[in-house]
């Protein structure tokens, strides 16, 4: 049996790489979970509910010596060294920024997963840690700048006097900006956001927020899911909209990230200089070189003029059980996927994209950078869809064949063949024919008024009605001749189940339409 | 008979008169189903004007026989035929599962058809004593008939067989089968010519063998998910038999009700197409499931797939849910626990609401019907048009069996072989979870790229066992 092996952090690290719920679902996947002592102690989880869940409490080396060692952070180099040959290292090894890393790693005959490498593919979302974090850092960075900023969020009107909602700014609308705008505008703020990418103006109306568009000639859609680099023309007029809001709004929380390079300088010093003293920003990119001139990393900074940077870059560290939780979950669905078959064995399948793509290092040999990926986390179908739904609409017309002079001629041969048929027909047709046109029409307009959920009880009504042949059958049954008369009897046997059956059960089923309120009278 | 001159208050003119308010009763009772709260006195008229008619037929039939000693025969025949075939009707009536509402329907259609069959035959059988241009319309009367009657017979049976899974659901492709319907129609119309000139009985012989050929391959040839038009087809073609019976018996009663019951079924069939977007010849023609393969091996993508602990949870937090149903939910028997879950969320005041696609199920009006028997009320069961604006603000929208009717493809792919058709536009929901046995395409054979959406996950099982899961969960 595989032993998997959750290990404590460093420093200030206060999350864990499994929780006590989350260790309960792992040995029910087959695995022996061990947990270092203590691992748990800052988010909150004791030792004895780890216990309880069914982990064994081990010391420090133990825990590094399974075969599956569990870690939020990168190891060190000498936690490297701790692990067991043949062993298997998951947790949040960010391998696209810390080559160095790939390669000591790779030195030892080890596989290492990279739960922050897990593609944007909807599949893959049930183990995605960066959005998971980002969602959490997002909420966080708001609550942060809350406690800086030194006024109310919310707008009131109180006896004192009336107090203005705060504005925030939200550069950047992915999983961390969005989560920053549910925030704010939860507590009340005004919240404006931009991004790049204009397909995501609907998520942030839908959470709250105004999305400021940058007016420029080019848009960018993204095609692995990230925000892109952007090019001059519009970079200049995004200048000016941060220019222009620095100078309006109170708090500005920044989250701009391109993978694998350097956050996008979007606030300038002159822009922090032009903000209201009292100002907060939430630098959430500082520890990729910052959104904002003048942050620093992990450092609150006051500028010159009074408004607070912070530049934290533990954003999900400051809410340790909630980041946990998500952290051991994501890890949790990750170890599901490795382990298909539930026994305890930990096997890795090169053929699964998902699989392919956490991979770093693979029995000391390294996998990095895999294949790309490629999905369309864009909606470009929804303005597509509307313009071929009219599109289709219009061509249906031609599809059921007839144009508006094939139908007139339709019609005019059809009243041209009646009319014949009355005029040449003997004695008692045309009555007929006047009657069966007129019963049709009729027909017409009383059906076409039925409501659509009684479709049902309506052909069983007009089952039961035409069971009326049974009139025919009945003024036949009493012929003189005997095979005569036996065909009308199995023909009004035939036609009195469809009366009888088709009324009955008519009646049944509009015993069953009842009312809402009806009911509940 | 009605056109037999008579004088006042005679056996005849009692009749006729009696098939007057008769035909009313039951134009009175069609209009009264139009209407939730006028529906059950429909069904009264309807009954009172069946029993008018009836009483007045026998009545006119024993008076015309009294005394004869083949009298006492038909008397004994027809209450023996009554009784029974009373008995079997509401036996069945009684017993029916609402599931299987379409597979009764169906048969009961058969015997319509049945029943103008032999009463076709009996035309011939007898001969009246007519002039030579009535002698020629009276056979042509029989023929038709009898065509008509024969066709409705073997076409209710197929699609009996078909909808209660006696019988493969998928449509049989026989080589040049619009030839062969082509060719059916224009043999009978020269055999009418034929028999019109001649009438022989193995002539009737030959067009009641060649109706019931033409009947078998005309449902045969159409697929399991367009029953909704074949079944008010053949609804229509119940009602046309019945007024070719009654031009060959003179009757006005006949021919009335025949309309009434021949122009509703077309109507209906002409709802159910304009709700798949399609004409009436092509589902007819039943060359629809053809063309679908080509677009079916698109790449998709993945799609995510949710537990019933989740779906519970994401269902409590909603503000509005809309349940859009299908087949899969009569076909799992899942209405009761559907309406249990629509029950309990609407008692934590969670805005639940039922979307029905207008061919949704085998009938017309089918999940209308289910979701009555669950006791769902039903003024939050709605039709397309009235749910498909409000969906873009709905939390949830949970998808039971149904698939190609909340397709997006119909509406966002011009080359697919359903573009066009009205769906429900379910993937604007905020969440939308689709409860399915498997990733298998529909009925159309399409894939469906809603399963594949970011706002959509998959509840992969049974749909009655899942949805008693969510209720567990609760």
């Amino acid at each position: 049996m595989t032993r998997i092996g959750i290990v404590a952090e460093l420093g200030r690290e206060t999350r864990v790489a499994a929780t006590p719920a989350t260790v309960r679902q792992l040995l029910g996947l087959g695995y022996e979970v061990v947990v270092e002592k203590g691992a748990g102690e800052s988010a909150s989880f004791r030792d004895d509910a780890y216990a309880e869940a069914g982990a064994l409490i081990v010391g420090a080396d133990e825990a590094w010596g399974s075969e599956v060692v569990l870690r939020v952070n990168p190891p060190t180099e000498d936690e490297i060294g701790r692990l067991a040959e043949g062993a298997t290292l998951i947790g949040s090894l960010s391998p696209g920024l810390r080559p160095e890393l790939v390669e000591a790693l790779a030195a030892r005959p080890i596989t290492a997963l990279a739960l922050d490498a897990v593609p944007r593919i909807s599949r893959a979302q049930s183990m995605d840690v960066l959005s998971s974090m980002a969602n959490i850092a997002g909420y966080r960075a708001v609550i942060e700048a809350a406690h800086e900023f030194g006024r109310f969020f919310t707008g009131q009107v109180t006896a004192a006097g009336k107090v203005p909602p705060a504005k925030v700014l939200v550069a950047g609308a992915g999983v961390a900006g969005l989560a920053a705008i549910g925030a704010a505008s939860s507590l009340g703020a005004i919240v404006r956001a931009t991004d790049p990418r204009p397909e995501v103006a609907d998520q942030v109306k839908s959470i709250g927020g105004t999305y400021l568009k940058v007016e420029v000639e080019e848009e960018m859609k993204s095609t692995d899911g990230y925000a892109k680099a952007t090019s001059e023309a519009y970079d200049r007029r995004a200048a000016e909209t941060y220019t222009e809001q620095a100078r309006d709004v109170d708090i500005i929380i920044t989250t701009a990230l391109i993978p694998g390079r350097p956050a996008p300088k979007l606030l300038t010093a002159e822009d922090v200089a032009g903000m209201k003293p009292g100002s907060v920003i939430v630098d959430m990119a500082a520890g990729q070189g910052g959104n904002v001139e003048g942050s620093v990393a992990g450092e609150r900074v006051v500028t010159d003029n009074g408004v607070v940077i912070l530049g934290y870059t533990d954003l999900p560290a400051r809410l340790p059980a909630q980041a946990s939780q998500l952290y051991g979950t994501n890890m949790l669905n990750l170890l599901k996927l490795l382990t298909k078959d539930k026994d305890g064995v930990l096997r890795i399948d090169f053929e699964d994209v998902v699989q392919r793509s956490v991979t770093v290092v693979r029995d000391g040999e390294k996998t990095w950078p895999p294949p790309p990926v490629q999905v369309s986390a864009a909606p470009p179908a929804q303005a597509q869809a509307i313009q071929t739904g009219e599109g289709a609409t219009g061509t249906s017309a031609k599809k059921t064949g007839l144009g508006p002079v094939g139908k007139a001629a339709l019609f005019a041969a059809g009243i041209a063949v009646l009319f014949g048929i009355n005029a040449v027909a003997p004695a008692p047709l045309p009555q007929h024919f006047t009657v069966l046109m007129l019963s049709v029409v009729v027909g017409f307009y009383v059906i076409g008024k039925v409501h659509h959920a009684l479709h049902t009880p309506l052909m069983s009504v007009t089952n039961a009605i035409s069971g009326i042949i049974v009139v025919g059958a009945l003024l036949q049954v009493t012929s003189e001749n005997l095979l005569m008369q036996v065909l009308a009897a199995v023909a009004v046997l035939l036609a009195s189940i469809n009366i009888f059956g088709g009324f009955a059960v008519t009646r049944r089923m509009l015993a069953m339409f009842s009312r809402g309120d009806g009911a509940r009278k | 008979m009605s056109d037999t001159v008579s004088g006042p208050l005679t056996a005849e003119s009692i009749a006729g008169a009696a098939y007057v308010v008769a035909a009313l009763l039951f134009i009175l009772s069609l209009a009264g189903l139009s209407k939730h709260e006028k529906a059950r006195a429909g069904v009264i008229y309807g009954i009172t004007g069946m029993v008018i008619a009836l009483a007045a037929t026998v009545w006119l039939t024993l008076q015309g026989a009294w005394g004869k000693d083949h009298a006492l025969t038909g008397l004994a025949l027809l209450v023996a035929a009554v009784l029974a075939g009373g008995a079997i009707g509401l036996w069945r009536a009684r017993v029916v599962e609402m599931t299987g509402m379409p597979e009764l329907i169906a048969l009961l259609h058969s015997f319509v058809g049945l029943a103008a069959v032999l009463v076709g035959w009996n035309g011939h059988l007898e001969t009246p004593d007519l002039s030579e241009s009535l002698m020629d319309v009276h056979h042509a009367e029989v023929f038709i008939g009898v065509f008509i009657g024969a066709v409705t017979f073997t076409g209710s049976i197929v699609a009996f067989l078909k909808l209660s899974a006696r019988m493969k659901s998928s449509p049989l492709m026989l080589p040049g089968k619009n030839a062969i319907n082509l060719g059916a129609l224009a043999a009978f119309v020269a055999l009418t010519v034929w028999y019109v000139n001649d009438s022989q009985l193995w002539l009737l012989v030959v067009v009641t063998l060649l109706a019931l050929g033409l009947g078998w391959h005309l449902v045969a040839s159409i697929g399991g998910g367009d029953m909704p038009v074949v079944v008010s087809m053949l609804n229509s073609y119940s009602g046309w038999a019945a007024a070719a019976a009654g031009f060959l018996l003179n009757n006005d009663l006949l021919i009335i009700t025949g309309a009434l019951v021949g122009s509703s079924g077309a109507y209906l069939s002409y709802i159910m197409c304009k709700a798949m977007n399609r004409s009436f010849i092509s589902v007819i023609a039943g060359g629809f499931g053809i063309a679908a393969p080509t677009a079916a091996n698109k790449e998709y993508g993945e799609h995510r797939e949710i537990t019933a602990q989740a779906t519970a949870d994401m269902l409590t937090n909603a503000s509005s849910v809309v349940i859009t149903p299908g087949y899969g939910m009569a076909v799992a028997q899942a209405q009761y626990p559907v309406a249990e879950l629509a029950h309990q969320l609407r008692e934590r005041g969670v805005n639940v609401r039922f979307g029905i696609h207008p061919v949704a199920g085998r009938l017309p009006g089918h999940m209308n019907v289910l979701l009555a028997e669950a006791k769902v009320p039903y003024d939050i069961v709605l039709e397309m048009d009235e749910i498909n604006d409000d969906l873009d603000g709905t939390s949830v929208v949970l998808v039971i069996g149904a698939n190609d009717t909340v397709n997006p493809s119909a509406a966002e792919d011009p080359s697919s072989p359903i573009a066009g058709m009205p769906v429900l536009r379910v993937w604007e929901a905020e969440n939308v979870i689709v409860f399915k046995r498997s990733m298998a395409a529909g009925y159309a054979g399409v894939q469906n790229p809603l399963f594949f959406r970011d706002n959509s996950q998959m509840l992969f099982g049974d749909a009655k066992q899942r949805v008693e899961d969510i209720l567990r969960a609760f």
